[in-house]
């Protein structure tokens, strides 16, 4: 392989695997504070897209449709914690499991009945589909955006968590709900900064999937849902940082395996993928970074 | 329902709990001035953790009612009754392991402080003698640092009340001696002085450190008083011992 071809494979990597840091961070999130996977996180990058396609069929500029969509996420998580999570929050894990499935076929069925069950374009700026040169090496600008707006994110996330009170809170609470609200760290707010930081991060990931397909669909949100558990799970159930890694190892396995593997295999780059994940929970099963003696992280 | 309350006092009033039909509360009735460190004993099984748990708000009780000051906390949810003035610490320690030590204080100093909080958390910090670990996450501490770490995150809410559930368990003698002394200095301090209640299976311990002590045995009251009323209580000596014919320590 030519270091140019190595370079642009790496560039697609951190690409796509910024996007699958993002979505597992998002489900991360509230599985810390909660303690609870939340199945509706994947429709909130549909319903990312969705409004996306609303306003760049009305000729609002994609950028604008974007800010418009990352909000709409961020209002719809908190939504969603009001009305499907927050009456349950006594109840067991099972039931809040089941509302979350709730939420999400309502979600992909209003989608289905009101707009339309097939596939709805999203036009994109053309300069995604650009490259920019240097030299001998050439870089696709959409790998390079995603990899910017992914880190930018992330960075700004991580200042938020490790900077302010209300990070403190949230690290306190993912590690220890209980003690943490006997310290007096106020459980509903907590909770409901979670989920939004939760549909934030689904909608900045929402944004760039979007920009990827260039299509909109109602079942769009099963494969970032699965990507982002399958990242969590590698990662370490429960484990904030532990995600995002787990989202960058998950993305440098499944390109790896699309250079790596021969033309006749690329069909299953998937499936060995999966056998990879296997095979790293088979050796790690705790995930890559362990979380002590049964505390959450 | 409760008598004209003094000021800043738990008053926990004919508490009873049950777990599928084991009575783990029956009737108790006991009340924690401020300034005061009130011991509280029992054999294993007795209930003693079940009513902290209830007076932090960690679990409702079956009937009875617990005051803070003129504020009835039974219904209150466990964050609220922290913000009102009521602390604890566990018996199996639950620092925030992957915090650092400052961190850990600061959990606690932000849900009361608005400004300042830095400020209050390195002053808990110096008090504890814990500045040298500010930096360090709170699981990588020896264990008896931990449990003094434990006592200034729960006092960085400025409680009124604290309670303290088994804080000598795991500790060697020197460690124990230790925290005596770092208790009894928590009452006596002016600016984090508070009342207290203390669990601990360290008769000894409870003993020198106590104003009054509340025994407890299969849930129910069976004696209060002073260290030394408690300590040739029949009662007392027979649930600790079996018998009546020998003494506590």
């Amino acid at each position: 392989m030519t270091p140019e071809l190595l370079t642009q494979q790496f560039i697609n990597a951190l690409s796509l695997g910024s996007i699958y840091a993002l979505l597992a961070l998002g489900l991360a999130m509230v599985f810390s504070v909660l303690g609870m996977l939340n199945f509706a996180f994947g429709e909130l990058v549909t319903v990312t897209g969705y409004v996306m396609f609303w306003l760049v069929a009305a000729q609002t500029s994609f950028v604008t449709a974007a800010i418009a969509g990352v909000l709409f996420a961020t209002l719809a998580s908190m939504l969603i914690e009001q009305i499907a999570f927050r009456p349950l929050r006594r109840a067991p894990f099972v039931t809040l499991l089941f509302s979350s499935f709730a939420v999400a076929v309502i979600i992909q069925n209003l989608i289905r009945q009101l707009v339309s069950p097939r596939p709805q374009g999203v036009p994109v700026p053309n300069v995604f589909d650009e490259v920019w040169r240097f030299g001998t090496f050439q870089v696709g600008v959409l790998p390079m955006i995603t990899l910017g707006v992914g880190l930018v994110s992330l960075g700004l996330l991580a200042a938020f968590l490790q900077r302010t009170s209300w990070g403190l809170a949230i690290r306190a609470a993912a590690l220890d709900f209980e003690v943490a609200r006997l310290m007096g760290i106020r459980a509903n707010r907590v909770i409901a900064l979670a989920f939004a930081i939760s549909g934030f991060l689904a909608g900045v990931a929402g944004v760039l999937w979007v920009a990827r397909r260039g299509t909109v669909t109602p079942d769009m949100g099963f494969v970032p849902i699965l990507k982002a558990f399958i990242a969590v799970v590698i990662g370490g159930l429960g484990n904030l940082w532990g995600a995002v890694l787990g989202g960058f190892v998950l993305a440098f396995l499944e390109i790896g395996l699309e250079v790596l593997l021969p033309n006749e295999f690329r069909p299953f780059t998937e499936a060995f993928a999966l056998i990879a994940v296997v095979i790293i929970l088979y050796v790690r099963p705790q995930g890559l970074i362990s979380t002590q003696s049964g505390e959450r992280v | 329902m409760a008598d004209s309350p003094a000021l800043s006092d738990v008053r926990v009033i004919n508490i009873s709990k049950s777990f599928s039909g084991l009575q783990a509360l029956s009737k108790v009735s006991l009340t924690v001035p401020t300034g005061i460190i009130w011991g509280l004993i029992g054999p294993n099984g007795s209930g003693k953790t079940t009513l902290l748990n209830v007076i932090s708000g960690v679990l409702p009780p079956d009937s009875g009612e617990v005051w803070l000051s003129d504020t009835n906390i039974t219904a209150l949810a466990s964050d609220r009754i922290a913000r009102l003035g009521i602390a604890r610490t566990f018996q199996t320690i639950r620092l925030f392991k992957r915090l650092t030590v400052s961190e850990n204080v600061e959990a606690g100093v932000m849900t009361v402080e608005r400004g300042a909080i830095d400020h209050r958390v390195a002053d808990l910090l110096e008090r504890f003698g814990l500045t040298e670990w500010a930096s360090t996450p709170a699981g990588s501490l020896p264990y008896g640092i931990q449990r003094r770490l434990e006592i200034a995150r729960a006092l960085g809410t400025r409680p009124k009340i604290l309670l303290l559930d088994e804080p000598a368990a795991g500790l060697n003698e020197s460690e124990s001696e230790d925290l005596l002394s770092v208790i009894q200095g928590v009452r006596s301090d002016k600016e984090y002085g508070c009342g207290m209640l203390v669990i601990d299976h360290d008769l000894r311990l409870i003993m020198r450190l106590c104003d009054q002590i509340h025994v407890l045995n299969e849930g129910r009251t069976i004696a209060e008083g002073t260290p030394q009323e408690v300590r040739n209580h029949p009662a007392v000596i027979e649930a600790y011992l079996g018998h009546q014919n020998q003494a506590l320590p």
